[in-house]
């Protein structure tokens, strides 16, 4: 079992390159030459050449805080492959603003992705496949409207999946991520509605002040046309 | 049956029943009307599975105590923009539906707190916006308003994040908490955001020398046994996790702000 390797955001351009060049449509592997196949959680990867699960391969996040964290894990896979592409191939009229947000939020993803792998370490699933066929990576409405989904169901994933965490340290780092994800949410909703009510509005905060919690069923099946990979959630934790 | 709903409902002990209806939120999100005919459906045991299950959880003491330091800064939250809104001229008309919102959030969770806590609420304190003098124009001033703004907000999700753990026993609670948290950093980047500034927390450095605490340990990268910096920068790696804040911390930053 090989050791997760670290990724530098260049060598991840480059992955991403090599995927959009060898397909018209966006379809990444991602990062999946440099980590190493999980034995938990991998129900039937059947390919042994260490690159992960093969995109037709169902991927069981596992049990427990193991479960929880690999489904973080997942999401937080989702959001980097897409702010690399995002960053990669930037939309028709990027302001320098928006290129310096967009490049931070990457990198606080990508950031996210490795720690939850390194944390899970051999109980990490492997890199899941993704697909974002659904969106215009040239059209700033497209990116920015992705963003938008993708920052808000992860807030409520997170806000949703912290009752399911066991230990206090697992809850800890939960609750660091959850709250950036939150900054990442308002910032990318003031860039599409500047100064309105929508960087925390009334459609994902309640009249009770509460942003969403989400369970995992909903939140996955709000990605599933985003993840290629069938994503098996029947084990994690139900309170 | 020939009762209506008020006439069950108002046998219910009010506070009982306000803190049935705003748990039963908390794990549904669900208005308080659905709730009410819900439980009407299989009247009257459902209410009384209700209230007994209420009962028996009368908050713990440990429960009570975070949710008292919650109230207490979500009164400041709260007071400090009404009290801005209420004056016409220090909030631009382009910037003002922002405060509008976010002084609508706090309120709710003043109320949310309040209700959840019910006779064990503490008291509003007494407020000094200017914190004796610190930030004395901090309401004809708009740019210190938006520093005092951004401290607050930035120390509500250090808060929160601080005191999750002590909320475990009560998941419906927890989850609450969770929900109130990623508001207060949406409001935290936004504010930020109009002063110039990243959404995210970079480091523990602040244009702010008298709010240097509300920073203080944020530029943190080891994460547990993990050294994030190593995966894209230290940079990423400090702005990619919000630390918490201890109790005493917070209270050390609020202080200056109660009579």
């Amino acid at each position: 079992m090989s050791k997760p390797t670290a990724t530098g955001a260049a060598e991840l351009e480059f992955l991403g390159q090599l995927a959009n060049a060898t397909s018209r449509r966006t379809f990444l592997q991602w990062a999946g030459l440099t980590i190493g196949v999980a034995a938990v959680g991998c129900s039937d990867d059947d390919d042994d050449d260490g690159t992960g699960p093969g995109p037709n391969d169902s991927v069981n996040l596992g049990s427990g805080d193991t479960g929880v964290l690999n489904y973080a894990y997942a999401l937080e896979q989702l959001e980097a492959a897409f702010y690399t592409q995002v960053v990669m191939t930037p939309y028709t009229g990027i302001t320098a603003d928006e290129t310096s947000i967009l490049r931070d939020i990457r990198d606080h993803e990508i950031t996210h992705q490795k720690f939850l792998q390194a944390a899970l370490g051999a109980g990490a699933i492997g890199a899941l496949s993704v697909t974002f066929a659904s969106i215009t990576f040239s059209s700033r409405a497209s990116v920015l409207g992705a963003a938008k989904t993708f920052e808000d169901l992860g807030v409520a994933a997170y806000n949703g999946a912290g009752q399911l965490i066991s230990s206090d340290v697992n809850l800890g780092y939960a609750g660091k991520i959850v709250s950036v994800e939150g900054r990442h949410a308002a910032v990318i909703r003031d860039l599409l509605n500047p100064n309105s009510m929508d960087f925390a509005g009334d459609d994902v905060v309640n009249a009770q002040g509460f942003d969403r919690a989400f369970t995992p069923s909903a939140v996955l099946a709000a990605a599933d046309p985003f993840v290629i990979n069938p994503i098996n959630a029947s084990s994690l934790p139900t309170s | 049956m020939t009762l209506k709903n008020e006439t069950i409902l108002d046998t219910l002990d009010p506070e009982l029943m306000a803190r049935v209806v705003s748990r039963r939120d908390a794990l549904g999100g669900l208005s308080k009307t659905t709730i009410a005919m819900a439980a009407m459906a299989s009247a009257p045991i459902a209410l009384s599975m209700m209230a007994k299950k209420a009962f028996a959880q009368g908050l713990p003491a440990g429960i009570v105590n975070v949710l008292n330091f919650a109230l207490t800064l979500e009164y400041l939250e709260d007071e400090f923009y009404k009290a801005a809104l209420a004056l016409p001229t220090l909030i631009p008309a382009t910037t003002r539906p922002v405060f509008m919102q976010v002084s609508k959030h706090e309120t709710a969770h003043v109320n949310y707190l309040k209700s959840a806590l019910g006779a064990a609420a503490v008291a509003k304190p007494t407020f000094d916006f200017t914190a004796g003098g610190t930030f004395a124009d901090v309401f004809t001033n708009y740019q210190t308003f938006l520093a005092v703004s951004q401290g607050f907000e930035d120390t509500g999700v250090r808060a929160y994040k601080g005191r999750a753990a002590e909320l475990k026993s009560d998941n419906g609670i927890l989850t609450v908490a969770l929900q109130i948290h990623s508001v207060e950093a949406r409001h935290a980047a936004k504010i930020r955001r109009l002063r110039g500034q990243k959404g995210w927390i970079t480091g523990n450095t602040t244009d702010v020398p008298a709010l240097a605490a509300v920073y203080a340990g944020d530029e943190v990268t080891l994460q547990g046994p993990v050294q994030t910096a190593n995966f894209v920068s230290a940079t990423a790696a400090s702005e990619a996790f919000d630390e918490p804040l201890t109790a005493a911390q917070v209270l050390a930053i609020v202080d200056p702000f109660i009579l």
